[in-house]
């Protein structure tokens, strides 16, 4: 009976879930059916993906460039961090707080406000036009969450772990690597998902910082894909570039969907 | 036998801790210099390198030509484009966060029990969070062009054709993408008002709107605070979906602020100096509203 009156709830909500599921079932359904101005007109299949994957230095070059960004800014952001965390949270040190606090500040000044800046200081570093320079200034965006998270997740760690770290006598880098690690896992998890999808996902920072074609991330590469010969758009080619772009996004994000969670919560309850 | 070695332990204790502190306070500062060497080649150094800038002729092509202040900051402001652009990402920005808060509240209050049904809706409200927001722009620029939109049933519809249908085009765009993260902030907050508070509520005979109205949005206020500043600090920086969606057309109508830092700094006029007068201004701008919004949140609290 209960379930019986509740049926126009399900039917609204069931509703509103499909509204937003909409758009990417679409672009996946898009990207592989036959429509006029693309390469797949008629019939079924992969014809979009295979122009996408010839569009200049071909998609595989743009998906290295992507990954290695990515891994590379995931692997700094937590070396960093993890230092960085361990030290405000288990040491005390003069200037902690001051540099506690400038790294937050990183959060308070627009991207754009910066990039102008670095984008003269990676020329003068010989690192303008490179995934290397890219990947550690997307380093430091991440930093400001980063840097907190690892902190509050060594503060978190039970004080009988610390001490029985401190007690076994060894030195605080093999307290660290040999004690402490497995216990801010999550936080790891959790630094490292979102670095790796700020990376994956960015926009201006590489449209800024490369201009080098062969070294653009994806994200570019399908955005200028757009202006392609004559000014007619390939909508099939951007459709699949879409879900090319979202898949390990969302493939990640399912997987790991707690930690996601968890990681807006304990940032959302300290804000 | 034992005695003199506890005394020698005892008179050597005291030197022993400050040591034991300065090697800590050693120990601690080499942990955080990769996070000092970051901050100050990445953010400090280049928050003065932008100062400088933007008082000095600096071309993109030809670099430092010397100081020349205060011409940059006069240009800008000279700009035929910049109050059109302050007005339209004004408007923007309280058009999307009136929309989305309300929006992600509601969200939010439909799926607080968790069953396994509500489980699946906030997995689904979640989902275009994992997206980019470029390639969330770049799916809404497939679904929203004449030639490929699902959504032309009605017949043919143009959506960014003029300057108010770019705007809610683009809005109906960031909503999609935000709601189910605001929503998870928001739900955050409902999840800390203790069941207790609900039931006095209920006793005192208070109905849904009431308990809504005067239990709810009170205690709901920091999370909500937080959502506003995110949301407010956002939609005033927008770059990525009018760059993509627009390209600030119809007949720049919607160009955000910082697309004309970009196009100042890269396209055009190649100005970097004027680019950094410009970044400068909206830079302070943000702090003071910023700080404006903190103290607005604390008077109320307290």
């Amino acid at each position: 009976m209960l379930r019986f009156v509740r049926m126009p709830q399900y039917v609204l909500t069931g509703a509103l879930a499909l509204l937003f599921l909409f758009p990417l079932v679409w672009a996946s359904y898009a990207s592989v059916s036959p429509q006029p101005g693309t390469a797949q007109t008629s019939g079924f299949g992969f014809a979009n993906y295979e122009t996408l994957a010839n569009y200049q230095a071909g998609i595989g070059q743009y998906l290295l460039n992507s990954t290695l960004v990515s891994a590379m800014t995931v692997l700094f952001t937590l070396g960093v961090a993890t230092f960085g965390g361990y030290a405000f949270a288990m040491f005390r040190f003069p200037g902690r707080n001051a540099l506690f606090l400038v790294t937050l500040a990183i959060l308070m000044v627009p991207y754009a406000t910066l990039l102008i800046p670095l984008y003269v200081l990676l020329n003068q570093l010989g690192l303008q036009n490179s995934l290397f320079g890219l990947a550690l200034v997307l380093t430091m965006f991440q930093l400001p969450f980063a840097v907190f998270m690892m902190r509050i997740s060594f503060e978190a760690i039970p004080k009988d772990l610390k001490e029985s770290a401190e007690v076994d006598g060894c030195g605080s880098f093999r307290a660290l690597t040999h004690i402490l690690m497995p216990a801010v896992k999550p936080g790891l998890i959790t630094v490292g998902l979102f670095a790796f999808l700020a990376a994956w996902n960015d926009f201006i920072t590489p449209l800024v910082l490369i201009s080098d074609s062969e070294k653009l991330p994806l994200p570019l590469a399908v955005a200028n894909m757009r202006q392609q010969v004559m000014g007619i758009v390939d909508y099939g080619a951007t459709e699949a570039g879409v879900v090319v772009l979202a898949l390990p996004c969302i493939v990640l994000f399912l997987a790991l969907q707690r930690h996601y969670v968890r990681g807006f919560m304990s940032g959302a309850l300290k804000g | 036998m034992a005695s003199p070695l506890v005394a020698q332990r005892e008179a050597s204790a005291a030197p022993l801790k400050a040591t034991k502190k300065r090697s800590k306070a050693i120990a601690g500062w080499g942990y955080a210099t990769p996070t000092a060497v970051f901050v100050l080649l990445f953010f400090v150094v280049p928050i003065i390198i932008v100062a400088r800038m933007s008082v000095s002729d600096w071309g993109l092509f030809a670099g430092d030509q010397g100081w020349n202040a205060p011409e940059n900051y006069q240009d800008v402001l000279d700009d035929r484009l910049l109050w059109p652009a302050v007005w339209f990402t004004i408007k923007y920005t309280v058009v999307t966060t009136v929309i989305l808060l309300a929006l992600a509240l509601g969200l939010a209050l439909l799926v607080q029990e968790s069953t396994r049904w509500t489980g699946f809706l906030r997995t689904s409200f979640l989902i275009p969070s994992a997206l980019g927001l470029a390639s969330a722009s770049l799916l809404f620029y497939a679904l929203y062009s004449p030639q490929s939109s699902p959504l032309d049933f009605f017949g043919p519809v143009s959506f960014l054709g003029t300057p108010g249908k770019a705007l809610w085009s683009t809005v109906a765009l960031i909503v999609w993408r935000f709601a189910g993260f605001y929503m998870l902030l928001l739900l955050v907050g409902l999840q800390g008002i203790s069941g207790d508070v609900y039931e006095a509520a209920r006793l005192d005979g208070a109905n849904r709107w009431h308990t809504f109205r005067y239990v709810t949005l009170p205690l709901l206020k920091s999370s909500i605070a937080l959502c506003t500043i995110l949301c407010v600090t956002g939609s005033l920086l927008a770059f990525d979906q009018f760059y993509i969606l627009t390209k600030g057309g119809p007949d720049n109508s919607t160009i955000t602020i910082v697309q004309l830092v970009y196009n100042m700094a890269f396209q055009g006029q190649n100005n970097l100096g004027r680019a950094a007068a410009l970044s400068i201004l909206i830079l302070i701008a943000l702090l003071v509203l910023n700080a404006l919004q903190f103290r607005g949140l604390r008077d109320k609290e307290s």
